[in-house]
């Protein structure tokens, strides 16, 4: 079938079967490999794209799905040379070894920070008539859907909450 | 100096952009096939019949091949490893029939759609079944003894189950094979041992290893998984290939990754230790049950290092390790991050525990008591790393003789059960400003008090050290080799052995040529580790990395800078100019003016590690060029009704020697410490009783997130230049820090034994059951 997408800006149709992931569409049909594959059942966060400003895992979403929608991939976010703040804050902040897992991190958190700004609370919120504030153990519960097996978590939140705090 | 800058890795900026590229990433040529495996679903059978007319009629299926003759071996040690089952299968999980598809899905659906019948046998699935069977590799347990065993005034005795390890890269294991002319083949592989990959592709195609050429840009991750099990997968491409003249990837689902990949070896250890009043350990006796699944892989090595490590710390005057390497009907356990040590260092470290709750003392006290002499203190130092002069017993492991301990010497080392002075010792310095630092004993006392007056929650601390030994065990591993160039423009193109996994290997060795040069970092091109370049190369493991390729790197650099410096009659390198008697230039021209009067700028570089020799059967030598150590203590609590835990603080202080990185080791430090924490805790593998691992996935098996970190994290560097010539005076970063986590294991072995009177006797992993079961019998 036939599906409509706003990728970065751009669009981009697609011809693929119904049941195709918007992470293999992404990948395979449109070249955009910067999403990683890493246990493809939205377990390791490694594909996190946003959709219409909202992060979700591209393997567990089918693309037809996003048929009209605005997708940010981590090419969306910045490039080298024009990078965005808070990809900036995780070279500062070593926020990575083997960098499988980072174009998922940054969109989860780049999502997650609006999510707080939004006043979203979390598992790890105390006050829930009180604005979220930003603070390690917030983002330590909000981040806990990407998995870094090189275990970067101190340095990546670190790198959050230069951009965030 | 660019050398102990705190840079990031030399692929940053591709990082954060999604711009580095992973093998999967790397576009491939239009008609590129995809491969996938078909698996054994029973654990131990005859084959009696194969249909495969329905995966040679799905969609999209190009070839199934089912039998190969000769069928090529993907063993890394004894050729026991067939790519495919040849009439038997041993495991659940093991590749059947490769399947040939236009697409990875057509793969993968296909390869479900085999017919295969099987005559089943009884599966050996636990070390108790492998005892009994006496199925084991080698024809019995290895034995090492030292010293005379007196009796003691008191006794420990126990035994300890602990877990394997799933490597979770997060880069799952892919391959790409591209046909050349002339039967040549270029494999790109997610490997840590790019060489191995050449050689067995090579032998499965009948061809000269000049034939084949292996590249690895970089592999999202490692951990020991990629030093043998990626084998297959580029032997299944390269053949595919060949068949059908098209390129053929393979990359496994994250699924049949963890089905047919090998894990971090579980074990039984059993240990009876006598002490006296002060927890001074006069003798131990360790039994490592290994559970080594199907082929021999790397399980010797693994369990050797195992026994390497049996002592951790501590100077054992009399020792008896036995290690039993069993064959299981399981995944073919192997590499991981530590190669055993951690399953060596665990025993001694819970019969020290015992000894004290048994003692009634604060374990910390006889950690001390037993550790090694520290060298710095001796009253008559030597010179630095004296050539022991001890009397040196020889092995009773293999003459079978009971023999005298030696008699305490001051001033000269005392020796590890394998009989390699310990001349290096800095636990004691190390511990005691661990211990200032982290406030233990006031925090110890503190938890004390907080539990007398806690129902439900209790705390528990420890701090627990490391001394890890650093180089191959297998001696003739321990060489590198680097090849430089410098271009007329000034710019340096740079290779070596070693591959890149997140450890950072290619920014220090980049570092490394930056600064023999005087060069800024930014003028150094990392390439990706090629077969064509450096030939002959070690895997990226036992944290040798830095240690032998930036040796290999620095003296092919130097050789380039003596050439340039002779061309000018003598030149100075430094702050990106060439100074000579008369002249300053820059090091482009520098560069430029020695092309024009015809100097090669073109250097190999060699490394091969001084002083080790080891005698494994007999268990006697020097095996390490030195120790790296280190020490963690954490502090957790748990939940007594439901056996919940958290990691409430941590402090670690770990020996980098003069890091080449400050920035990059306490990023290996960090992780290290979370992933063997893991170990420990949540990451628990469980096979049913048909030999089916039932945590093939995420969703199942539980590596540390980012809310499962300490809440309080706090990590510095003991950087003292390492006694001996390595480079720059660093010590080895990889593994060490990963057996850092035993002090959280420890500490919530600390949480239960405050419930109770008996000691905890807690398995690992500490899930919230295992804790339960600890805190029903305290």
């Amino acid at each position: 079938m036939q599906t409509e997408l706003f990728i970065n800006g751009r669009v981009h149709r697609l011809e693929a079967d119904a049941r195709t992931t918007l992470l293999d569409a992404l990948r395979h049909h449109l070249g955009l490999t910067g999403t990683k594959k890493g246990c493809d059942h939205g377990q390791c966060g490694a594909c996190t794209v946003l959709v219409d400003g909202r992060r979700v895992n591209a393997c567990l979403t089918l693309a037809c799905m996003c048929d009209g929608s605005e997708i940010t991939t981590i090419e969306g976010i910045g490039e080298p040379g024009a990078l965005s703040p808070l990809q900036s804050a995780f070279i500062a902040h070593d926020g990575f070894q083997c960098g499988y897992c980072t174009p998922g991190q940054i969109c989860s958190a780049t999502a997650m920070m609006d999510e707080i700004a939004a006043g979203w609370p979390s598992h790890a919120t105390g006050d829930l008539n009180a604005p979220v504030t930003t603070s390690a153990e917030e983002i330590r519960e909000r981040m806990s859907g990407n998995l870094c097996r090189c275990a970067c978590y101190p340095n990546i939140v670190d790198a959050i909450l230069e951009v965030q705090g | 100096m660019s050398m102990g800058k705190p840079l990031p890795h030399d692929a940053a900026p591709l990082h954060v952009t999604g711009q580095a590229r992973y093998i999967d990433d790397i576009p491939t040529p239009r008609g590129s096939l995809h491969l996938a495996f078909g698996l054994s679903t029973v654990a131990h059978g005859d084959i009696t019949a194969m249909d495969l007319s329905a995966v040679r009629a799905a969609e999209g299926v190009v070839a199934v091949i089912a039998d190969l003759d000769p069928m090529p071996d993907c063993s890394p040690s004894v050729h026991d490893e067939p790519l495919l089952a040849v009439g038997r299968v041993h495991y659940v999980g093991q590749p059947l029939f490769i399947v040939v598809a236009t697409s990875h899905l057509a793969a993968r659906k296909a390869a479900r759609l085999g017919k295969i019948e099987y005559a089943e046998l009884p599966a050996i699935l636990t070390v108790d079944e492998a005892m009994a069977a006496n199925t084991r590799f080698e024809q019995g347990p290895v034995i090492w003894q030292k010293g005379e065993f007196n009796d003691a005034p008191h006794y420990v005795e126990g035994q300890m189950e602990v877990g394997g390890q799933e490597h979770f890269y997060l880069e799952g294991q892919v391959a790409l094979a591209l046909p050349q002319e002339g039967g040549d083949m270029v494999v790109h592989s997610s490997t840590q041992h790019p060489t191995e990959i050449q050689h067995k592709v090579a032998h499965a195609l009948h061809v000269p290893m000049n034939a084949v050429r292996v590249e690895v840009r970089r592999m999202g991750g490692g951990f020991g998984g990629k030093e043998s099990q990626g084998n297959a997968l580029a032997i299944a491409c390269a053949i595919a290939a060949r068949l059908t003249g098209k390129p053929c990837k393979m990359r496994y689902d994250r699924d049949d990754d963890m089905m047919i990949t090998g894990k971090r070896h579980d074990l039984r250890i059993e240990y009876r230790a006598g002490f006296d009043d002060d927890g001074r350990i006069t003798g131990v006796e360790f039994r490592h049950l290994f559970r080594c699944g199907w082929s021999q892989d790397l399980s010797l090595p693994v369990a050797d290092r195992a026994m390497l490590h049996a002592d951790n710390a501590y100077f054992l005057p009399a020792v008896r390790i036995e290690s039993h390497r069993l064959r299981t009907n399981t995944q073919s356990a192997t590499a991981y991050r530590g190669f055993g040590g951690p399953q060596g260092v665990i025993g001694i470290e819970r019969v020290i525990d015992h000894i004290a709750h048994t003692l009634g003392m604060d374990p910390l006290e006889v950690r001390r008591v037993n550790f090694y002499r520290a060298m710095g203190h001796a009253p008559n130092p030597a010179p630095q790393h004296p050539v022991a002069t001890t009397p040196e017993l020889t092995s009773q492991a293999a003459e079978g003789v009971p023999h005298t301990a030696p008699k305490p010497d001051p001033g000269t080392a005392q020796t590890t059960p394998y009989h390699m002075p310990v001349e290096d010792f800095i636990g004691h310095e190390l511990c005691a400003e661990l211990t200032r630092t982290s406030d233990y004993r006031a925090r110890r006392k503190a938890i004390a008090e907080w539990n007398a007056g806690s129902p439900i929650l209790k705390r528990g601390i420890a701090l627990t050290p490391v001394k890890f030994g650093i180089s191959f065990t297998l001696t003739w591993l321990n060489q590198a080799g680097a090849l430089v160039h410098v271009y007329q423009d000034g710019s340096v193109h740079l290779n070596h052995g070693g591959t890149e996994m997140g450890q950072g290997l290619f920014q220090k060795v980049a570092q490394v040529a930056a600064g023999v040069f005087g060069i800024d970092t930014s003028a150094v091109k990392i390439t990706a580790t090629d077969t064509g370049k450096v030939p002959n190369t070690s895997a990226t493991a036992a944290s040798s990395g830095s240690d032998l390729n930036g040796m290999a790197v620095k003296a092919a650099c130097e050789t380039l800078r003596d050439r340039i410096s002779d061309h000018f009659g003598g030149a100075t390198f430094a702050n990106g100019r060439v100074r000579t008697a008369d002249a300053d230039m820059s090091f482009a021209e520098a560069a430029a003016r020695a092309y024009q009067a015809r100097v090669s700028l073109s250097a190999t570089g060699y490394y091969a590690t001084p002083k080790i020799t080891w005698d494994r059967l007999r268990g006697q030598g020097r095996p390490f060029f030195y120790f790296a150590y280190g020490a963690a203590v954490t502090e957790v609590v748990i939940d007594t009704l439901t056996g919940e835990n958290r990691i409430l603080r941590t402090d670690i202080l770990h020996d980098t020697g003069s890091s080449l990185n400050p920035a990059l080791d306490i990023g290996q430090i960090e992780g290290g410490y979370v992933q063997g924490a893991g170990w420990l805790t949540t990451e628990e593998l469980v096979w049913d009783d048909k030999g089916r691992l039932r945590t093939h996935a995420p969703s199942t098996y539980k590596i540390p997130a980012c809310s499962d970190r300490p809440r309080d994290f706090r990590v510095a560097l003991w950087e003292r230049p390492n006694p001996e010539n390595s480079i720059g005076r660093s010590k080895a970063v990889g593994e060490p820090p990963f057996m850092l986590g035993i002090s959280a294991f420890m500490a919530i072995s600390d949480a239960i034994a405050s419930c109770g009177a008996r000691y905890p006797a807690l398995d690992a992993p500490a899930t919230p059951e295992r804790i339960l079961k600890a805190l029903g019998h305290v």
